[in-house]
C-alpha cells in the first residue's frame, strides 16, 4: 500500500517536472526554476535552486530532480530508501541537516567560513542591515558554534548546535494522499 | 454528377432552414426552445454514470487516486514570524542581541522546496485538472482504460461532437458574426436617435445570443437587479474572450480594447458605427492619462452604455482571481463587479494563449460538450474616503473571488509572461531583517529601512535603491 502512494507521488512530480520544463528537452535549467514567482522572491532562492545542480552542471534531469526532493520525504516514509552510500536514506535527519549545511557552504569544501556566512546572511537580509552589524552577527554565530577554534563551522559543529531543533518536521514535505 | 449536386443543395437548404427556424429566430426573440436544456440534462446523467464506472474500475484495479482540489502537498500557513519563531524555540538562544540562528535557513529552504513542488501562481496559467474524467480525450490525464461500455460512450461522444455539433456550431458562429457586422453597419447609417440606440441594442444582443447558441452555452444569471447601468464600469474576472459573449447575452456594454487587424478589426470597426465603443491604438495604450481621460469622458456621458473591463489584463484559468490593475479603479464612477464561473465538467473555457491560437481555441470550444457557467451580478461599489485605487481594486477583487468561489490572489497575471518584480524579494528581506534586528534597533538601521520604498504604495516617492 505504501508502494502505491509513492507511485502516485512520482507521477505527480513528473507532471510538475514536465510543466516546469518549458524547453521540453527533458531537463530543467536554472531559468526554469526562476519562473516560479514564489521561489524567485525567496531570499535563499538561488541557493535552493543551486542544490539541484551537481558541481559544474547546468541541467538537471528528472532523476536528479527526484533525488534532491527525496531529502524532504517525511522520516516515517522509510520503506523505500534509494541512497547508494552506506545504506542511509536520503531523508534521514543527518542528510536533511547536510542539505541545509550546503545552503551555507558556498564552495562545497565542507566548512562554513565567516565569509560564506556573511554572503548568505546578505542574501537573507538584503540592504536592510549594515555591514558592521552583519559582521558582528556572523562573528557571534561562529563563536557560538565553533568548538575546535578554526573560525569555521564544520558539519559536526553545525549538527551539534542544531541538535534540539525538530529537523524531521521542519525539513519535510507531506503529500496530501 | 448533376444529381449529386442537386441532392447536396437540397440538403443544404434543409439544413439552413432548420438552423434558422429552430435556433436563430428563437434567439432573436430571446426564447429558448429547450433543446439545450434537454441536452445538458442528458449530458449530466451520462457523466455521472461515467464517473461511477471509473470509480468502480479504479477500486478494482487499485489505480491511482485523482488529484484533490486542495493541492498535492500539505502547506503550513504560518507567517514568516511564526514559522521562524517556532524554529528558534528549540535552539538555545544567545542573548547578546541580534536574533540570527543557523536554523532560520530551514524556513526559507522548506518554503522554497514546497514552491518547487507546487506553487500558487504557475498553476493558474494552465487548464484546471478535473477530479473525474468527462469523456473528452483532451482531459484524459492518468485515466486508464476501464471498460468497453465506457469506451463506446466515449466513441459516441466523439462522433456527436465532431460530426453533428461542430458543423452546427460553426454555422451558427458564422451567421452570428456576419449578422453582427451587417446589422451594425446598417444601423450605423441611421441618424443618432433613440430608435438607433434601441436597434443597436437589438442587433448586438441577437448576435451574441446566436453566438452563445453556437457554443451550446448555458448561462445562469444571478441577482439581475444589480445589472450594470449606463455611466458605470462593469468589471469581471477574465478567463477567455468568450466572457464577452457570456456577459453580452444579458445586457449591452461598450467594449474597451486595442485596435486589431484582420477579422477582429473588421468586427471592431463595424460595431463602433452603431454605438460608441472605446478602441485604442497601440501607441495610445502606453499613455495612461490619455486612456483614463477617454474612459472618463465615456462614463460621464450618461447616454452611453456601461464600459466592460477585465482588470486582470490577461486570461486566468478560472480557479482564482489575480491582481486587478488599478487603472480602471482610478477613473471614478460606479463599479459593477461581476463574477463568472465556468463549470469545467462540460468544457474548459480557459484560453491558454501560449499553447493555442484563437482559431484552435475556438475549435476546441466548439468540440466540447457545452459551456456551462454562472454569472453573479454583485452590488455596485464606489471608492470610499481614505481608500486609494489599489485598496479599492483589492476590495472589488475579494468580493468577486468570494462570490465565484475562486481563490483570491494578489499575484499579477502578467507573471504569465514576465518575471516577478525585484521589489517583492526586497519585501521578504525586509521582513526577515526586522526579525534579526528586533529590539536591537539603532539609528543606522532605521534610516536604511526607511530609504527602501514600499512597492505597494504608489504615492510614495521612490528614493534609494528600492526602485520599482
Amino acid at each position: 500500500k505504501k508502494l502505491n502512494i509513492s507511485h502516485s507521488q512520482i507521477t505527480r512530480l513528473y507532471s510538475r517536472f514536465h510543466s516546469l520544463d518549458k524547453g521540453e528537452n527533458g531537463a530543467l535549467s536554472r531559468e526554469d526554476f526562476q519562473r516560479i514567482p514564489e521561489l524567485a522572491i525567496n531570499p535563499l532562492g538561488d541557493r535552493i535552486i543551486n542544490a539541484f545542480f551537481p558541481e559544474g552542471e547546468d541541467q538537471v534531469n528528472f532523476r536528479g530532480f527526484m533525488r534532491t526532493l527525496a531529502h524532504f520525504r517525511p522520516v516515517e516514509d522509510n520503506e523505500k530508501n534509494k541512497d547508494l552510500t552506506s545504506g542511509e536514506p536520503l531523508n534521514s535527519r543527518t542528510n536533511k541537516l547536510h542539505f541545509a549545511f550546503q545552503l551555507y557552504d558556498l564552495d562545497r569544501d565542507d566548512k562554513i567560513s565567516r565569509d560564506e556566512l556573511l554572503q548568505v546572511l546578505r542574501m537573507m537580509v538584503g540592504v536592510n542591515i549594515s555591514d558592521e552589524q552583519l559582521g558582528s552577527i556572523a562573528d557571534r554565530t561562529i563563536q557560538e558554534a565553533d568548538t575546535n577554534g578554526d573560525m569555521c563551522i564544520s558539519f559536526s559543529e553545525f549538527t551539534k548546535v542544531l541538535e534540539k531543533v525538530d529537523v524531521e518536521q521542519k525539513m519535510s514535505i507531506r503529500f496530501l494522499h | 454528377m448533376e444529381g449529386a449536386w442537386e441532392i447536396a443543395f437540397v440538403f443544404f437548404q434543409v439544413w439552413l432552414s432548420i438552423v434558422v427556424g429552430l435556433i436563430m429566430l428563437p434567439a432573436m426573440f430571446g426564447v429558448s426552445l429547450g433543446f439545450t436544456d434537454i441536452y445538458i440534462k442528458v449530458l449530466v446523467k451520462t457523466l455521472e454514470w461515467a464517473t461511477l464506472r471509473i470509480q468502480r474500475g479504479q477500486k478494482e484495479q487499485a489505480a491511482l487516486p485523482s488529484q484533490s482540489a486542495n493541492g498535492i502537498i500539505e502547506k503550513d500557513d504560518g507567517s514568516m514570524q511564526e514559522e521562524i519563531g517556532e524554529l528558534r524555540r528549540s535552539h538555545p538562544k544567545n542573548l547578546a542581541g541580534g536574533d540570527f540562528t543557523l536554523c532560520d535557513a530551514f524556513y526559507f529552504c522548506k518554503k522554497g522546496i514546497e514552491n518547487i513542488v507546487e506553487d500558487q501562481v504557475t498553476q493558474r496559467f494552465t487548464s484546471e485538472e478535473l477530479a473525474s474524467w468527462n469523456l473528452l480525450t483532451r482531459t484524459n490525464n492518468n485515466f486508464c482504460y476501464i471498460s468497453l461500455r465506457l469506451t463506446i460512450i466515449w466513441g459516441l461522444g466523439v462522433f456527436i461532437r465532431y460530426c453533428i455539433l461542430l458543423p452546427l456550431r460553426i454555422t451558427l458562429a458564422v451567421i452570428g458574426l456576419s449578422w453582427l457586422v451587417i446589422g451594425t453597419i446598417l444601423v450605423g447609417l441611421l441618424p443618432s436617435s433613440n430608435v438607433k440606440n434601441w436597434l443597436s441594442d437589438l442587433v448586438h444582443i441577437t448576435c451574441y445570443r446566436i453566438c452563445a447558441r453556437g457554443l451550446s452555452a448555458t448561462i445562469r444569471y444571478h441577482n439581475k437587479e444589480n445589472r450594470p447601468k449606463k455611466g458605470g464600469i462593469c468589471v469581471a474576472n477574465h478567463t477567455s474572450p468568450i466572457d464577452i459573449v457570456i456577459l453580452a447575452n444579458d445586457g449591452c456594454y461598450a467594449m474597451v480594447g486595442q485596435v486589431h487587424g484582420g477579422l477582429m478589426g473588421v468586427l471592431q470597426r463595424s460595431i463602433v458605427r452603431s454605438c460608441p465603443h472605446v478602441w485604442f491604438e497601440r501607441s495610445e495604450m502606453k499613455d495612461r492619462h490619455a486612456v483614463a481621460k477617454r474612459l472618463k469622458d465615456h462614463i460621464a456621458d450618461k447616454t452611453k452604455l456601461p464600459i466592460l473591463i477585465f482588470p486582470e489584463g490577461t486570461c486566468i484559468n478560472n480557479t482564482s482571481v489575480m491582481m486587478f490593475k488599478k487603472g480602471s479603479f482610478e477613473i471614478g464612477g460606479t463599479i459593477y463587479p461581476v463574477a463568472i464561473k465556468y463549470d469545467p465538467q462540460f468544457g474548459d473555457a480557459f484560453w491558454n494563449s501560449a499553447k493555442y491560437n484563437m482559431v484552435s481555441y475556438l475549435l476546441r470550444m466548439m468540440t466540447s460538450w457545452a459551456i456551462v457557467c454562472n454569472v453573479w451580478y454583485l452590488p455596485p461599489m464606489t471608492r470610499q474616503d481614505g481608500e486609494d485605487a489599489v485598496q479599492f481594486a483589492n476590495r472589488v477583487k475579494s468580493a468577486i473571488a468570494h462570490q465565484g468561489g475562486l481563490v483570491d490572489l494578489s499575484w499579477d497575471g502578467g507573471l504569465k509572461r514576465e518575471k516577478v518584480k525585484e521589489s517583492l524579494k526586497e519585501e521578504q528581506q525586509k521582513m526577515y531583517s526586522s526579525m534579526i534586528i528586533g529590539s536591537d534597533f539603532n539609528e543606522a538601521s532605521l534610516s536604511l529601512l526607511l530609504s527602501v520604498s514600499s512597492p505597494d504604495d504608489p504615492s510614495a516617492p521612490v528614493k534609494g535603491s528600492g526602485g520599482l
